[in-house]
């Protein structure tokens, strides 16, 4: 095939800036419309003069081909012979270019709308996760070396949802300060209510009023604590006796104000030694049911997730 | 009314009766011809209903479409049991007894609801058996048995989500020991349950997350799904058993020029245009 001689370029505008100046005036123009009014003043005469420059030279371009009548001619013979060809070559790379800036483009606006959205969609649950201080009522209702059942509403906002349990026991004094064992009522296996193992004494149920919501309390003489789903059991000190939970019971750090026992925060405990006052605990940070938090396990879990606040 | 005349056994058609069903049938004709020139659906329904299928297909290829309809009939009821339900823990299992006790009928589309939801996952075994003993995952149809597998993993989700809506105690507990059993995976499992909590604690926002997840986001997922499994059914066409006779490999039917060993759909109507 011959390859079409001479300067036979089909006519393209020459690369401008001014299209460019143009688009930034107008855009400076709107902006300015709501923003101030020299700015949309400035806008304006930035686009009239860059679109008069396009529009002068725009008309000498389309002077330019005028010129050669001669190769306009001979383009347009390729054209009836059905060889194209030249202009299939140059369009090409436009294409390409259009259809590369719609995937982009498409993209970029695919992520703009879909991360904040799939933001909503997780992060509310990984934040602002803290646990409110629970009042649990007087000092005086927890006599020593007696176990009561407590129950109370964890986060009063969210109703009776959110009624959890509580095993307390008093345990005297260490070093003149109270002691209290506070254990968590939720299985360590997979979350079941645990139960005390022993009588529970109905009859002197008390239920008192705080200022957030109602807190029962009865006395129980447990065993040890069992797990109805599966049968889970431990000691009252929480620690497994027998069943499938992989560590001891959760407990709940405490504060007294103003002499009135506060449920602060739930952490997790692998054993406990020893016992009531004299207990050594290493505290954990709060784990879900069924995760090991020490030995070779604890490496199964290495990131817990935490409250980001 | 003719008094008693012998009649021909077949009575030739009048002319002018058959000008009346040509003109009935030229009726009926027109909104659906209409639909074809403009959309092409008719003839693509067409395609979908009447292709070729081989010979020895049995009763037990039609669990899938059994699976289909027990899934359409979980949608429909579903529907309508999310315009009494009320997904907060105050009022779920109150709307649940208002939808059993009280709306009329409201006990027979819970019902179908509840039953349909184990039906449908008793098909979709029984069609996942059909499919493993005929060997019809085999090549080229290890895709669909991929969709279809994740078809059951949804399914399986859609259940455990719906387990938790009607807020009683079965419900609640089932969910925390599910959502526990979730967070026992390694590294990642507490992240998970943490998400389906919806925070440290199960509350108010993981019954509507659940609800969600049941009504909204695995049935479009579902749909989707089975879409793409009915279209790769089409254009692989159905297997045939493993006592079939016809060779294995043999090119798909439509390709076949009519034989014997092929169910040949009858001509119906008029083909539009």
């Amino acid at each position: 095939m011959e390859p079409p001689h001479g300067d036979d370029k089909p006519h393209l505008p020459s690369p401008s800036i001014w299209p460019v100046g143009f688009a930034v005036g107008i855009a400076c123009t709107l902006a300015g419309l709501v923003v101030s009014t020299p700015a949309a003043i400035v806008g304006a005469a930035i686009a009239i003069v860059f679109g008069l420059l396009w529009a002068r030279d725009a008309m000498r371009a389309g002077r330019t081909p005028a010129v050669e009548p001669e190769a306009g001619k001979e383009r347009l013979a390729a054209a009836v012979d059905g060889e194209p060809e030249e202009e299939e070559v140059e369009r090409y790379p436009r294409n390409k270019f259009l259809e590369l800036s719609t995937l982009g483009l498409g993209g970029v606006i695919t992520g703009i709308v879909a991360l904040p959205v799939l933001g909503f969609a997780v992060l509310p649950a990984f934040t602002d996760q803290g646990q409110p201080g629970v009042d649990l009522g007087p000092t005086d209702n927890f006599p020593e070396g007696k176990w009561i059942e407590t129950t109370f509403l964890l986060d009063p906002t969210k109703g009776e949802v959110s009624r959890r349990t509580a095993f307390i026991r008093y345990n005297g004094t260490l070093d003149n300060l109270p002691s209290y064992t506070l254990i968590s009522n939720r299985c360590v296996h997979l979350g079941c209510p645990v139960q005390a193992s022993g009588l529970r004494d109905e009859n002197q149920k008390k239920t008192i009023k705080t200022n957030q919501a109602e807190v029962s309390q009865t006395p129980i003489l447990p065993a040890g604590f069992s797990c109805p789903c599966h049968g889970g059991a431990y000691d009252t000190e929480g620690n497994r006796t027998a069943g499938p939970p992989v560590r001891a019971l959760d407990r709940y750090k405490y504060s007294i104000i103003d002499g009135r026992l506060h449920l602060i925060d739930t952490y997790s405990v692998a054993e406990v030694e020893g016992e009531g006052a004299q207990a050594k605990i290493q505290a954990y940070g709060r784990q879900g049911p069924g995760e090991h938090v020490d030995g070779l396990e604890g490496w199964l879990y290495p990131v817990q997730p935490q409250d980001v606040e | 009314m003719e008094p008693n005349t012998p009649t021909p056994p077949v009575p030739p058609p009048s002319r002018r009766k058959r000008r009346m069903t040509d003109k009935l049938v030229a009726l009926v004709m027109i909104p659906i011809d209409w639909l074809e020139e403009r959309s092409g659906i008719v003839g693509g329904v067409k395609y979908f209903l009447f292709r070729k299928v081989p010979s020895d297909t049995n009763w037990f290829h039609t669990l899938g479409s059994a699976t289909l309809t027990a899934f359409l009939v979980q949608a429909g009821t579903g529907v309508i049991l999310a315009f009494y339900y009320r997904p907060t823990p105050d009022e779920a299992y109150a709307s649940i007894r208002n939808i059993t006790n009280d709306v009329t009928l409201g006990w027979l589309v819970r019902g179908m609801h509840k039953w349909g939801a184990s039906v449908f996952i008793i098909l979709l075994f029984l069609h996942m058996a059909r499919v493993f003993l005929f060997g019809a995952y085999k090549y080229p149809r290890e895709l669909n048995w991929i969709v279809g597998f994740t078809l059951l993993v949804l399914g399986m989700l859609e259940g455990f989500a719906g387990y938790l809506l009607p807020w009683d105690q079965t419900a609640y507990w089932a969910t925390v020991v599910g959502i526990n059993l979730n967070g026992t995976g390694p590294v990642m499992g507490p992240f998970l349950a943490q998400f389906l909590r919806g925070g440290n604690e199960i509350g108010p926002d993981t019954l509507t997350i659940f609800y969600s997840i049941h009504m909204l986001v695995l049935p479009a997922a579902i749909a989707a799904l089975i879409g793409l499994h009915l279209y790769l059914v089409v254009h692989l066409g159905v297997s045939s058993p493993p006592w079939s006779d016809e060779a294995a490999g043999a090119p798909r039917a439509e390709e076949v020029p009519r034989g014997p060993g092929l169910v040949q759909p009858k001509a119906r109507g008029r083909v539009a245009r």
